[in-house]
Parts: C-alpha cells; structure tokens; sequence
C-alpha cells in the first residue's frame, strides 16, 4: 500500500502547513476556535504520520520488496527484528521516525500544557508546525520511504555491523533526544513570539528536556558499547562525526539544564539560556544532517546528497530566525538581578556552562574543519584524536572538578572560611587518593592520574551531601536512617537525582581514565597451539571453527585464558562473512573480570587458510565503570523525572492566583 | 490501490473534520477571542514567580545551614537580603491585589 504511505504523508504536511498558518493567524488576531483548530491539525498531523509509519513497518515485516526501501535495507534471510529495525536504518525511514516522533511529542506536549499556559501555547503550535513541514516535506518530495520499483525475488540485506541487538535501541533512543530537544525550541520560541517572557516556559519544557538529555546520554553509551563489542577496533569512541553528532547537542542541553536553574533561583541567564535552546535544537539538526546527509563518508557525497542541502538551509534559517527573535525580545529579557560573587554557586554554574559550551564548540570546528578547509584549500583536512583528547582534557578535567565544587558553595556568596570548612573533608579525600595512586605507579599517566584525583573529590562532595542531607532530615524528624534518606530525595529530586547523576559521570571519567590512559596492547600471529602474553593474561591458541548460523557463516577461534596460575576459562574471537550482504564482520572476544572492572579484548585481525590467525589483544582496566555509569545516569535522571507532588501544588496555587485554570 | 485510495480519502477526510472541531461544536460562539492575561495579570505573575524564588531560596539556605554546607556567618550575611527580598515581593503582592 505505498499509495497510502504517500498519501498519509501529504496529509501530514497539509495539515503541518495548516498549523503554521492559522495557528500564527490565530495568535496575531486573538480566535479561540482557529487556535483550537490548529492544535487539533498538530494532533491529527501524528495519527496521519503513524498510518505513514503502519505502512512503512507492514512492508517491512511482510518483505514487500516493491518498496525501494525494504529492498535496499532488508532481505528474507534477516531476523525479525532486524527487519523492524531497518525502519529508522535507513535515510528515508529514519526521517519517518524523526516526523512520527516530532508531531507525537508536539502534539502531547500541546496538550499537557494548553491549559495553564494558554496564551504561551498559540504561539507554541506554529513554531512546531513549521520544523514539521521541513521534515514532512523531506518525506514527501526528497527522500520517500515509499518510493517504489519492480519487485526484485529478495532484498539488498542490512550492513552486517547494523545486525546487533544494540541498533534496535541505540538509534531511536538517539531520536527521541533530537526530537525531543524540539519541545523546548518550540516553547522558547513560542515564548520569544508571544512575548510571555515568564518562567512558564521553563516549566513547561523542564521534563522534557530532561527526557531528550536523557534519551541522548543512554542513546550515545549503547552506541559506545556496540562500537566496543561489534565493531572490533578495540575502543568505544573514535570522535568519529556521526558520535560527535549525538554528543553536541547533549552537551549543548547539559549546560541549559545547569543554568536553568540559575533563572529559575536567581531570575539571571535569560538571554543565554535561549541561546543555549536554540543552540541545543540546530546541533540536533545538524547531528541529523551528519548522520544522514553523507556528508561523513566523503565530503564528495555532499553534493550527491538528495537532503544535504535542504538540511542546511533550514538550519540556517532556523537559527537566523530565533537569533532575530532574541535579538528583538532583548528588553524583555534583560534579568533583574546580577551575579554579586565570582565565589557563589550560580558562579560554578556558569563556569560549568562556559567549559561545557567550549568544548561542544571545539568539537564542533572538529566536524566542520575538514568541510571548510576542502572548500577553502581543496583539500580536506581531518583532525585527528590528538586533537579531540587535548580539549577533552583543558575543558572535561576542570569541568569534573566543578561538578565537586559547584554543590559546596552557596548561592549568591560564600566566605573564605566557609570554604574551608566545606571544602575539607573532599579536599583530603582526593589528596589522599592522589598519592596513593602515585605510589601504586598511577603517574604513568598525569592526565589518569588528575581525572582519578578529581573523581574522589567530586565523590567524596557526593557523598557528604547525601551524609549531611540525611542527618539533617533524621534531625528534622523523619524517623529512621532509611526514611530520612528516602524522604531527602523526594523532598528535592531535582537536587539529588542530579548528585546520582553526578556519581555516575564520575564513574564514566573512571573508566574513561582507566580504559585509555592505562590500558595496554599486544599482537602476535598464532598458530594452533601456540600462546601469547597480554598484560597479566595469557593466551593459548587453542583451534578454529566454522558453523553456519542463520544468516553467516561464522569462524572462531577459541583461546585458553590463564592468569599467572588460575584458568580463566576460554575465549573465542573470530569474523561472520554475511552470505548476502557479501560482508566480513569482526567478531570479538571479551572477558569481563566483575571485581576489577577490566576486560580483556581480543580481535581475530586475520585469518589464513592454513588456520594461523593474527591476534590483536587489549586488557582495559576499569572499563565496565562505563557500562554500569549508564545504569547510575538513568538512576539518577529518573529521580529527576519522578512527577514532583509539591512543585505541581505550586505550580497550581500559583496559576490560581492569576486566575489561570488550575491544571496542566 | 483501490483500497488504498478509499483508506486515504478516509483518512483526509477525518483530518480535515478533526480541525474544523472547533468550528462544528461551537458555529456561533458568545466570544470567540483568546482567553489570554492582561498586563496587570502578567505583572502579577512576575511578583509570584519573584515571591516563590525568595522562598524557595529561603527555604534551601535553611536547609544548607542546617547539613553544615553553609557556616552560621555566612548563613547570617545572607539571609537578611532574602527575607528581605521575600518581604518586598508579598507586599508587592498584596498591594497589587488591594489595587484589584
């Protein structure tokens, strides 16, 4: 039913247009019903989507290869839910996703929030209406996902490195944290347009942004361990373009989610957090763009690109757009108050900001760099990891330390003696781990070693927060130790779902630390038989195999693991050579040690005919503190997320107050 | 394609009847303006928003007082400006909803 698809899509973009236009004619002349009328075309621009999306997902299962699409992404052979997956692993299906999601959350977040902010949201729906027409008329007229061809007897097959449980995930979660950063830009600009410059918008966008960072984070980490177990080049984050892409818009909405609250507690930042908004949104256009444009491949592909130029264009308008907005909205945005302490925690705030924002932007001219200087030079220019790890290092490591220092200081100032008292305890800690590292040989490594360091005394801040938080509520009356530590988070998620959030960047650095700054590699060709020794561990080559799996044919070679006297068990590495994608995969093997934290990785570089193999093996001290980081991160942001009962009996005295309807 | 054709009108056609709802429940309407704040209700919005950020900026410097995050000088220095700031915001509040 392609006809439908294509059908269903026009359908999106017409109403997508209708919104725009009277929802902006509605809020310019004050019409209730045309307003309503708007709101109800967003709405009925996602079910006219989702039957877009129903189509697209029944070709898919039912290998109807007449779809262009299914036949270049799938085949009779891939596994169900594999096929499924092709949805968004293609350009055209994942601008599918991208629409379905968009006026999916356009629509709810309309909804949840029409009541209470009412004269915010009629200039809400036009600024969503319009990035829906972009998307919807990519769909319709650039790259369809309906496109369709004389049936060939069976599909291209989906690239072998895409054939993991991780892409059924990875991708969509990467969306929803694109997608999901068009609820706040929407609102800001709804804000901007309507020149409702209150809190309101803040409010309302709050969880959301917080579920788009959160979705990104997961998003990139999954994306981090499939690199780690199916790409096979021993690592986890090359800096390639395509991760980069993911990573500046998070970092974008790290710094907004931190200096929210400086507008939020102190009424400061108005402009800068706009800014931070519209920044946050274009950087997940453009983490789109990357992905999808070709652009990444070869920066040839650009000009071969249907949607590369498109792409461009409406970030370009987008952002010289919002920009104007600000730059009118200025008097309204001029902040009552000021930063009265360089010593203060909105300071820390804005400091985290400031390294935050330079290293997105640093990583930024990364990506473009080569773009720029083929055009400039004609020839493109890479920078390289040394160039990445450096501004990791001057901004991450002194933003690791802010994170520690930022939750001992007060608002507004805090005195030399203050600090000193506050700053004892964590200063002592990291100093202590610092010289007990150094004397365990951790000063092969300065930047390990100060990352190590600093992690301790963000720690340490951590833990004492959560020691005197609790002390404090026992204090207060809230029973026992178990209750008062349960009732110090619900009485402020935001506060300690952060610190959990904290604990688990500090876990990250940890692993990130211990995994690249302390690791070691070795190689040999092996025949059966022979060993060899990587670190600790030693390697005995033991036999290679070949079996038929569904859809490859899989060769492993099996290792004995000891380590000094104690056998570790086996270990098998190897490549899948996909019959119709006429791919090789590498196919690594892994051994987790659960106490230590550190793997031992083994790639099966080459194999020959006559069984001899080329062994590539990594041992990765630490590096599970990474995995179990996300674990600790949606910990602490569900904490986060949690509905919050008193803020919401605020939010509905307040609105009261005005007379605006008491619901949300 | 015959189907599909019918399943698309079908569709257009409930999109096309989901927006003009407005239209359909309410054809003559007593008013049909946006219900939106006047100037003296957004002033009044601002004072609240100021009033529950002195609050709760109170509220957090007796608790960071309380765990020891903040010493007794420093917890002395700031809270007279917040109660004042506090104090100013629900006199505000109160003369703009005398003036009402």
């Amino acid at each position: 039913m392609p006809e439908l698809g294509r059908a269903a899509l026009v359908v999106t973009l017409g109403l997508s247009v209708y919104a725009l236009v009277a929802g902006a004619a509605a809020a310019r002349l004050g019409r209730r019903r045309l307003a309503l009328s708007a709101q109800n075309a967003l709405t009925a621009a996602f079910f006219s989507t989702l039957i877009a999306s129903a189509v697209l997902l029944g070709a898919l299962l039912g290998h109807d290869f007449s779809f262009t699409y299914v036949a270049r992404t799938t085949s009779e052979a891939l596994p169900t839910a594999y096929t499924i997956s092709a949805f968004w692993g293609g350009q055209e299906g994942s601008l599918l996703l991208w629409l379905l999601v968009l006026t999916g959350f356009g629509a709810t977040a309309v909804r949840l929030n029409r009541s209470w902010a009412r004269d915010l949201i009629v200039w809400v729906v036009p600024a969503f209406a319009a990035v829906s027409i972009f998307f919807s008329f990519l769909v319709v007229a650039v790259a369809s996902p309906f496109a369709t061809q004389p049936a060939p007897a069976d599909g291209a097959g989906m690239t072998p490195s895409l054939q993991n449980p991780y892409m059924l995930a990875h991708p969509p979660l990467l969306y929803l944290g694109y997608v999901g950063l068009t609820v706040p830009f929407a609102f800001a600009m709804g804000a901007l347009l309507s020149g409702r410059m209150d809190e309101r918008w803040l409010i309302a966008t709050r969880r959301w942004t917080l579920f788009a960072w959160t979705a990104l984070g997961i998003g990139q980490l999954l994306g981090a361990h499939w690199a780690y177990v199916e790409v096979g080049w021993g690592g986890y984050y090359a800096w390639d373009p395509v991760e980069n892409a993911a990573l500046m818009p998070w970092l974008a909405a790290t710094a907004f989610l931190h200096s929210v609250m400086i507008q939020e507690k102190r009424g400061m930042l108005r402009v800068w957090n706009i800014v931070l908004v519209i920044l946050a949104f274009s950087l997940s256009l453009f983490g789109t763009f990357l992905t999808r444009s070709g652009v990444v491949n070869s920066i040839h592909s650009f000009t071969q690109s249907s949607i590369g130029p498109w792409f461009l264009a409406f970030i370009g308008v987008t952002v010289a757009v919002s920009l104007a907005l600000v730059f009118w909205r200025l008097p309204q945005l001029r902040s009552p108050t000021k930063l009265e302490s360089a010593v203060s925690r909105e300071a820390a705030f804005l400091y985290n900001n400031l390294l935050l924002l330079a290293l997105c932007l640093t990583i930024l001219w990364g990506v473009v760099y080569p773009l720029l200087s083929e055009a400039v030079r004609g020839e493109a220019v890479v920078l390289g990891r040394a160039y990445y790890d450096f501004f990791l290092r001057a901004f991450g490591l002194p933003l690791l330390l802010l994170m520690g220092i930022g939750p001992l200081i007060a608002w507004r100032r805090a005195s030399l003696r203050s600090l000193l008292t506050t700053f004892r305890w964590p200063t002592a800690v990291a100093l202590a781990t610092g010289g007990l590292l150094l004397s365990l040989g951790a000063g092969s490594s300065v930047p390990g070693l100060v990352a190590y360091t600093f992690s301790a005394f963000v720690a340490a801040t951590i833990g004492l927060e959560f020691a005197r938080g609790t002390r404090a509520r026992k204090a207060l009356g809230a029973g026992s130790w178990p209750g008062a530590f349960s009732s110090l988070i619900s009485r402020n998620r935001r506060r300690y779902g952060g610190y959990v959030v904290h604990a688990s960047i500090v876990l990250l650095a940890v692993g990130i630390a211990g995994s690249s700054a302390f690791d070691s590699v070795a190689e040999a060709k092996l025949k059966p038989g022979q060993s060899m020794e990587a670190g600790d561990y030693t390697l005995a080559y033991r036999s290679l195999d070949e079996r038929l799996a569904e859809n490859a044919t899989e060769i492993r070679a099996t290792l004995g693991v000891t380590r000094g006297d104690r056998d570790l068990g086996t270990l098998q590495a190897g490549k899948n050579a996909y019959t119709i994608e006429q791919q090789v995969s590498n196919e690594v093997g892994i051994r987790s040690d659960p106490v230590t934290g550190e793997d031992l990785f083994v790639i099966a570089e080459q194999i020959d005919p006559d069984g001899t193999v080329y062994f590539r093996v990594f041992v990765k001290p630490l590096v599970n503190l990474i995995w179990i980081a996300g674990f600790v991160f949606l910990l602490g942001s569900a904490i986060t997320l949690w509905p919050d009962a008193r803020e919401q009996r605020k939010l509905v005295a307040r609105a009261s107050e005005i007379g605006v309807p008491a619901t949300r | 394609m015959t189907v599909a054709l019918i399943l698309a009108v079908i569709l257009a056609v409930t999109c096309v009847v989901a927006v003009a709802l407005p239209f359909l429940r309410e054809p003559e309407p007593e008013s049909d303006s946006l219900d939106e704040l006047d100037e003296r209700d957004r002033r009044r919005l601002e004072l609240l928003e100021a009033r529950d950020r002195a609050l709760s900026a109170l509220k957090e410097l007796e608790f960071d007082h309380r765990t020891g995050t903040i010493s007794d000088d420093d917890y002395r220095t700031l809270v007279g400006p917040l109660r004042r700031e506090a104090a100013h915001a629900l006199q505000a509040l109160e003369l703009d909803g005398s003036g009402r």
